[in-house]
């Protein structure tokens, strides 16, 4: 069964003017379906407004479908008495490391999420103490929040949604506030959830090199979905991903230059690796 | 100045005090105040001292970092002894200007600035040697009774801790938006007192609105780790009285003991 | 006509026992015109040293000259310093506070000392500049997109008519598209005569438009040269937390495995034409 699943999905909202008159309905989510199985890395890739943040709203039942179904682990976020447990099984992890840390200890504020479930405090205890082991945050334990650099709070924060023992995690451009070396912090932290621990992760971000080591990537538009694919598929399709304004990598954008000059590249090139082991190979045959 | 602020603030460092229960800390604190205003004569005030240097030696806290928290209340102290010192009636000591100082009006102002001092001093050691977490803990607990009349004890709690953890994030931001309308020619530092206080809404507009963003980011953050308030909340720590804590609150009945019999016996 | 930073140094908290070195024996110049890319990893001192260069914080010792004068002699005036410098901080859209987007702008020539009508011509003139469209002049500032504020927030210090243009990180936290909106808007004022000091984390926004980069490491200057002569010295970058653009490492790569490209390509039109070079034949 689908961990997560989404079906014609549509959201909307009302805009209003300076007087509180309705202005508009923005439709922000306009029919999306999205399935995601159990164990998957999932990437979301969108700009500013392509409703993708709306989207990851839906799955932890901040936000309720306007039309449309939205299930985690076979419960509906739209039914009430199902929120808690819907929100426990899919965990969020924010954009602002900031505004997102609750407790003034780092292991207070991982303990934070099993205090609001009522588990009692020896296995609190031993879930911090996991949680933070598995984020590489063990050594921090006793620091305050405040005195860590920016990808050491986003892993804080991983570390706070882990405790909860979530079967799937979402993180909401959780690297968009972050220097280069936090980012790559934050996203080698959520490739081992997945690989090491099996934990579902759903990734929304607009960096495209982030999204390399998906098994799937779906590109969100205008509230829809625009693309979907294998990483590979997605990059092979370099014009329709400038046309919706992505930040193609330099390595693949490379080679689709050189395969338009002439060279016989293969496409989707997804890493500098694997251009240079293209090129060289072409190299040796010339 | 702002970084001047020790009161409120805390000191990491392992001692005998940092280990104490939180409610041990915040009773002792108030029984502390009240012995200081109960007692009224040189032998209670030496006890007083006493007691407080004891504490600041077993804090581990450097003396410099507690007595910078006494420059931010430097002022209101002075002011409070002028105020003594000048208009308390009795006999005259001497006559400065227009103003007769009289033998009451010394011993007055000198008995409060003693106050104030030991009060502010004895109190950042509290909040010095106790975590913000630790300490909306200990009042969390100490209220609980209030809760049969309704007060709600746990949001008080947990609002009090968050206000704690967001003020360095706020101070900074202060800092942030102060220099970059400063860069845009704005002046924070001239003028009568108006013109200041107009001059300071490019820099509250701001703060107000990124303190709203802040907390509003911050109750989705909240409610999508499951918190619904107290209500079935387990902790993580809770308050457990060990044996240190007992021998703690002995040696508080000792103290106001010791206090009350000095005040009874009158100065040496 | 320039910037010169002579043996600045600058220490936080300066006699409390938290003291910290933020600029150590710091000197360079910036000439009239340049576009200089300031990069370096996160606390190595960079915001610090652009907040001296328009007199935000005050050097513990050594000298910043402005076009000849020290900004720091008695009788310099500061205020015009912060006209000529204009400096651009990190995430600026925080920092508008007025009713209309139009007013918000016209604030800091109004500081300037300028005249009501005056201030609102360059107002006026910086929108325009910034490309954000008539519609939007008089609506509240806190009901744009992100860009647009951004952009607002950038005419509110280029109202001030700069002759030099710093900007902190002003791409972080935009979307690929917001970020070629602004980096456009640099290029296209570095065209018409402003001096730009492109503070950024992204070592492709760097190579692409700036013509010197200065490196700093630990409130360090460590390289100051061209993106060519800095990017190739991958391995010095790496040490401190930093990198070169990614098709540097391409070229680099490449000529490890025995093709003999040229590896001093920091641009993807650069490396492009390296590379159909060496192909061809």
């Amino acid at each position: 069964m689908a961990i997560v699943e989404a079906e014609k999905l549509a959201y909307e909202y009302i805009r209003r003017d300076d007087e509180g008159n309705v202005d508009g309905v923005v439709r922000a989510l306009d029919g999306v379906d999205l399935k995601v199985e159990r164990g998957q890395f999932i990437a979301v890739l969108g700009g500013n407004g392509s409703g993708k943040s709306t989207l990851a709203k839906h799955i932890n039942a901040i936000l309720y479908p306007a039309e449309g179904t939205v299930t985690v682990d076979g419960l509906d976020t739209s039914k009430e008495e199902n929120i808690w447990e819907i929100r426990q099984k899919a965990g969020m992890v924010f954009q602002n490391p900031d505004n997102q840390i609750i407790g003034s200890v780092v292991e207070e504020d991982v303990g934070f999420g099993p205090e609001n479930m009522g588990i009692p405090t020896k296995e609190i205890w031993e879930r911090v103490d996991e949680s933070l082991k598995i984020l590489g945050m063990d050594e921090y334990r006793k620091h305050s929040p405040s005195r860590l650099s920016g990808g050491q709070k986003q892993r804080v924060a991983i570390a706070g949604v882990v405790a909860m023992h979530p079967s799937c995690i979402i993180m909401d451009e959780p690297t968009a506030m972050l220097d280069p070396s936090g980012r790559r912090e934050v996203i080698r932290a959520a490739r081992a959830l997945n690989d090491v621990e099996k934990i579902t992760v759903i990734l929304i971000t607009h960096y495209m090199e982030e999204v390399i080591h998906a098994d799937r990537v779906f590109v969100m538009d205008h509230g829809r979905i625009a693309m979907s694919g294998t990483p590979r598929e997605i990059f092979s399709r370099v014009e329709e991903l400038k046309k919706l304004r992505l930040d193609v990598p330099q390595a693949t954008m490379l080679s689709y230059e050189l395969k338009a000059a002439g060279l016989p590249l293969p496409d989707g090139i997804l890493s500098e690796e694997e251009l240079v082991d293209k090129l060289c190979q072409l190299y040796v045959t010339m | 100045m702002i970084r001047d602020i020790t009161l409120g603030q805390y000191y990491h460092t392992e001692s005998l005090l940092h280990a104490l229960d939180p409610r041990v800390k915040l009773t002792g604190t108030l029984i502390y105040i009240i012995s200081l205003f109960a007692a009224d004569n040189v032998t209670a005030y030496l006890v007083a001292a006493l007691f407080l240097t004891a504490m600041i030696v077993m804090s581990r806290v450097p003396l410099s970092f507690i007595v910078r928290g006494m420059k931010a209340v430097a002022v209101i102290l002075c002011i409070t002894v002028i105020f003594n010192l000048f208009l308390t009636p009795g006999i005259p000591a001497f006559t400065l200007w227009k103003l007769t100082v009289t033998w009451e009006g010394i011993r007055g102002a000198s008995y409060m600035a003693v106050r104030l001092t030991f009060l502010i001093l004895g109190s950042s050691l509290m909040t010095l040697t106790t975590t913000p977490n630790n300490l909306t803990d200990g009042m969390e607990s100490l209220m609980k009774p209030l809760k049969a009349i309704r007060v709600p004890v746990h949001e008080i709690a947990m609002m009090m801790s968050i206000a704690l953890r967001f003020i360095p994030i706020l101070l900074e931001e202060t800092d942030k938006i102060m220099k970059a309308q400063q860069a845009r020619g704005a002046d924070f530092e001239t003028g009568g007192i108006i013109k200041r206080a107009k001059n300071m809404v490019p820099l509250l507009v701001p703060l107000f609105i990124s303190a709203f963003r802040r907390a509003n980011d911050l109750a989705l953050a909240m409610e999508a780790r499951c918190y619904r308030g107290g209500e079935g909340r387990t902790k993580m720590k809770p308050l457990v009285y060990h044996r240190r804590d007992v021998i703690a609150y002995l040696v508080l009945v000792l103290y106001l003991a010791v206090i009350i019999l000095a005040g009874k016996l009158g100065p040496l | 006509m320039s910037i010169i930073c002579d043996h600045v140094t600058y220490y936080y908290g300066k006699g409390t026992s938290d003291e910290v070195c933020a600029l150590k024996d710091v000197s360079f110049q910036i000439k009239d015109g340049e576009y200089v890319g300031l990069i370096g990893h996160t606390g190595c001192g960079k915001s610090t040293l652009v907040q001296h260069l328009n007199g935000l914080l005050k050097a513990s010792s050594g000298h910043i000259y402005y076009n000849g004068a020290d900004i720091y002699d008695e009788d310099y005036r500061m205020k015009e310093l912060r006209g000529r410098v204009g400096l651009v901080f990190q995430y600026p859209e925080h920092q508008l506070f007025e009713e209309s987007v139009f007013k918000d702008v016209a604030f800091g020539p109004a500081n300037l000392g300028l005249s009501k009508s005056e201030a609102e011509l360059r107002s006026y003139e910086a929108l325009k500049s910034v490309g954000l469209q008539d519609e939007y002049f008089y609506v509240s500032p806190f009901d744009l997109s992100g860009g647009q504020k951004r952009r607002v927030a950038i005419a509110g210090v280029l109202a001030l008519k700069p002759e030099v243009l710093i900007l902190d990180e002003p791409t972080a936290g935009l979307d690929p598209e917001g970020r070629d909106e602004i980096l456009g808007l640099v290029k296209r004022l570095h065209q018409e005569g402003i001096t730009i000091i492109l503070v950024s984390h992204s070592m492709e926004d760097v190579a692409d438009n700036a013509g010197r980069v200065i490196v700093m490491d630990k409130g360090e200057i460590l390289m100051n040269g061209t993106p060519e002569s800095v990017f190739t010295r991958i391995g010095d970058l790496e040490k401190i937390g930093l990198a070169a653009p990614g098709v540097t490492y391409i070229m680099h790569k490449l000529k490890e495995r025995g093709i003999p490209v040229e590896t001093g390509a920091t641009t993807l039109d650069m490396a492009r034409e390296e590379i159909l070079r060496v192909f061809a034949g």
